[in-house]
């Protein structure tokens, strides 16, 4: 029964890794961007669900879609002002921005809501208690994983089935020849932004619902391992950012309860090299030969 | 006459280099001596000279070689960490400090080097955000596992655990009579003695400059140069893609550690959550501010950015935001072809290898 709820739990984590890594990795994919600032747009989703709920006392959903909606405005205006400017610039000069938004959004939410940590007052409560209570699911768990199943089919159909989504990924496959092909490529990156950036609000509120302190780095470090587990599953697919959040989220789930909670982090990592080092291109990733 | 006198131009600059440094340390050294700078930043002093050295070496991985690395902080850690573990076992056995610093700085650098050589061995097998990736993971787990340590000496020799499960302290050192902990886990390296100085930074600049100017124009740094500009153009000349940027990344971790050892020898107290990935970020904003690939420019972006939020320091918590707004303006000033443009036209002077360099 412990492994049961060790897995659970990691599976409840690793989908709030996997809706991170989806919109690290479709930006990824078509702007060609690491977008640091990602993390921290979680964080401002938490910020304004917390606000949405404990001071105008709205119910939790109303919270979540007053997120979605700040972060998405926040997603396209960080693009359009930040990393626009550099669409013909270096990859390293767009990185240096990202970070530099990224320590923008920190300092802001510092300034805006103090650097005491707030407590999240969950969306939903209460336990699912199966085998006599020898397994207890809290409900939360089980909603995270039912948003990351159907945000990532959800996702999968907008980008075979619908003109914008087949647009996004004629522009991550060669944005030159989409622009001839009469794609506007501008806003086509924007709609990335705006997707990737309401993602991370839900991953926000999510993430608050299962461990309850917000503060302004509260998104870093799940910033850091959702982009870990975009590479682990082959940056730039969807099925893979699913995937690899997933198995990151198990994988630190049972390091912490069998290992050590010290080194949780370490065997992440370890298991990222490894990965790496037999399949340079991730889990699902397409390796890509250079040709002369 | 022909040859020998001919000073050609990338000595001439890599003279600059070493000049200016020396200037520096003369006119800080006096203005020290004078009075003339207040206590905060004489603190600072040691530091900038460990950053400079640490975006020194970080330019020849990302500058030079052309990898992104996203954890070299790690390096500085692991040579800080063995710094602080032989200047303080050695405090008895070896009373001068000079001495003791130069040990240490050595044994931090050569500890430094095996874990650049052993991290090296995979990480350079990957490329582009792979590569970046891995050694963000690898100075995160550096981290965590330093955090895992406890390390303590007494007449016996060194004590280490390595306390993985969190339920060692101190007390399981079993340390005999008059000896102390040096390493405490989680809370780091406590009661050191601080026995680092300005000079010695100095020193390590120098060397640092030194052993990266001279590898740059040696046979192993041209090699190193081609692979960045066409991997697969010098492969097929013979050159030994893994054998040269092997070379290249130990230095960097070398050096890297050196610097580390002496930034740990000059607090009483350090943790290795100060070397995390915010570390590694901040060195990786000094090179790419600095221009990838020019030395002089590491070294002016490290002291100015360095000492930046702590002039700053009157505007409190606003500080880190200006920083945050400079940076995104600088990039986005020096990257956008329109607004380079603007400048270049109200400055038409600007010579034009300074814009050939920022590629």
């Amino acid at each position: 029964m412990e492994f049961l709820s060790y897995l659970i739990s990691g599976l409840s984590l690793g989908s709030v890794y996997a809706i991170i890594a989806l919109g690290y990795t479709m930006v990824y994919g078509i702007a060609k961007m690491l977008n640091f600032a990602h993390g921290d747009v979680i964080m401002v989703g938490g910020y304004i669900s917390y606000i949405a709920v404990s001071y105008m006392g709205l119910p939790g959903w109303v919270s979540v879609i007053a997120a979605m909606v700040v972060c998405t405005v926040l997603g396209v205006l960080i693009e359009g002002l930040a990393y626009k400017p550099l669409r013909a610039a270096t990859s390293l000069a767009v990185l240096i921005t990202a970070i530099g938004v990224s320590y923008f959004l920190q300092n802001s939410a510092l300034l805006i809501w103090g650097a005491n940590f707030k407590t999240y007052p969950s969306v939903i409560s209460g336990t699912l208690n199966l085998f006599d209570n020898r397994l207890s699911i809290p409900y939360v768990s089980m909603l995270t994983v039912v948003v990351c199943i159907v945000i990532m089919v959800g996702l999968t159909l907008f980008t075979s089935k619908t003109k914008m989504g087949k647009a996004m990924r004629a522009c991550s496959e060669d944005k030159g020849a989409a622009q001839l092909m009469g794609i506007n490529v501008n806003r086509t990156i924007s709609v990335t932004f705006a997707i990737g950036s309401a993602l991370a609000a839900i991953a926000g509120v999510l993430l608050c619902s299962s461990f309850p302190i917000l503060k302004p780095t509260t998104g870093s470090m799940p910033g850091i391992k959702a982009f870990t587990a975009a590479v682990f599953g082959g940056i730039g697919s969807i099925p893979g950012a699913f995937l690899g959040g997933l198995l990151l989220g198990v994988i630190e789930s049972f390091a912490k309860a069998y290992i050590s909670t010290q080194l949780a982090n370490t065997v992440v990592f370890a298991v990222l090299i490894i990965v790496l080092l037999v399949r340079p291109a991730g889990l699902l990733g397409k390796y890509v030969p250079e040709k002369v | 006459m022909k040859k020998g006198l001919k000073i050609n131009k990338t000595a001439t600059k890599d003279y600059i280099t070493y000049l200016v440094v020396i200037a520096a340390f003369i006119i800080i050294t006096f203005m020290n001596r004078g009075g003339m700078l207040n206590k905060r930043m004489q603190g600072l002093l040691v530091p900038v000279c460990c950053y400079i050295v640490m975006a020194i070496s970080l330019n020849l991985t990302v500058g030079i070689m052309g990898e992104l690395s996203l954890g070299h902080a790690g390096f500085m850690s692991l040579g800080a960490f063995t710094g602080v573990v032989v200047s303080q076992s050695l405090i008895t056995a070896i009373p001068n400090d000079v001495i003791r610093l130069v040990i240490s700085l050595a044994a931090g650098a050569v500890v430094a080097a095996v874990g650049g050589f052993l991290i090296g061995l995979p990480v350079l097998r990957l490329r582009g955000d792979y590569l970046a990736i891995v050694t963000l993971a690898f100075g995160e787990i550096i981290m965590d596992v330093i955090n895992c340590l406890i390390v303590g000496h007494d007449s016996e020799g060194l004590h280490v655990i390595f306390n993985f499960r969190g339920d060692k302290t101190v007390a399981d050192l079993n340390l005999a009579e008059g000896g102390s902990a040096i390493i405490k886990g989680a809370q780091g390296a406590v009661g050191t003695k601080t026995i680092a100085t300005f000079t010695a930074g100095f020193i390590i600049i120098m060397i640092t400059l030194f052993v990266v100017l001279n590898f740059v124009r040696s046979r192993s740094g041209r090699a190193v140069l081609a692979i960045r500009d066409n991997r697969i153009a010098a492969e097929s000349v013979g050159v030994d893609v893994m054998k040269h940027k092997m070379i290249a990344f130990v230095i960097s971790t070398t050096l890297a550690g050196m610097a580390g050892a002496l930034y740990g020898l000059n607090f009483n107290m350090i943790s290795a959550d100060k070397f995390n990935f915010n570390t590694s970020i901040l060195v990786l904003v000094f090179v790419v501010l600095g221009g990838l690939g020019n030395i002089l420019g590491s070294i002016i972006a490290a002291t100015v950015l360095y000492i930046l939020p702590e002039v700053l320091r009157g505007l409190q918590d606003y500080r880190m935001l200006i920083y945050a707004v400079v940076l995104i303006v600088v990039m986005i000033t020096t990257n956008n072809p329109k607004v380079r443009g603007l400048f270049l036209k109200i400055i038409p002077k600007r010579n034009k290898t300074e814009g050939g360099e920022a590629q």
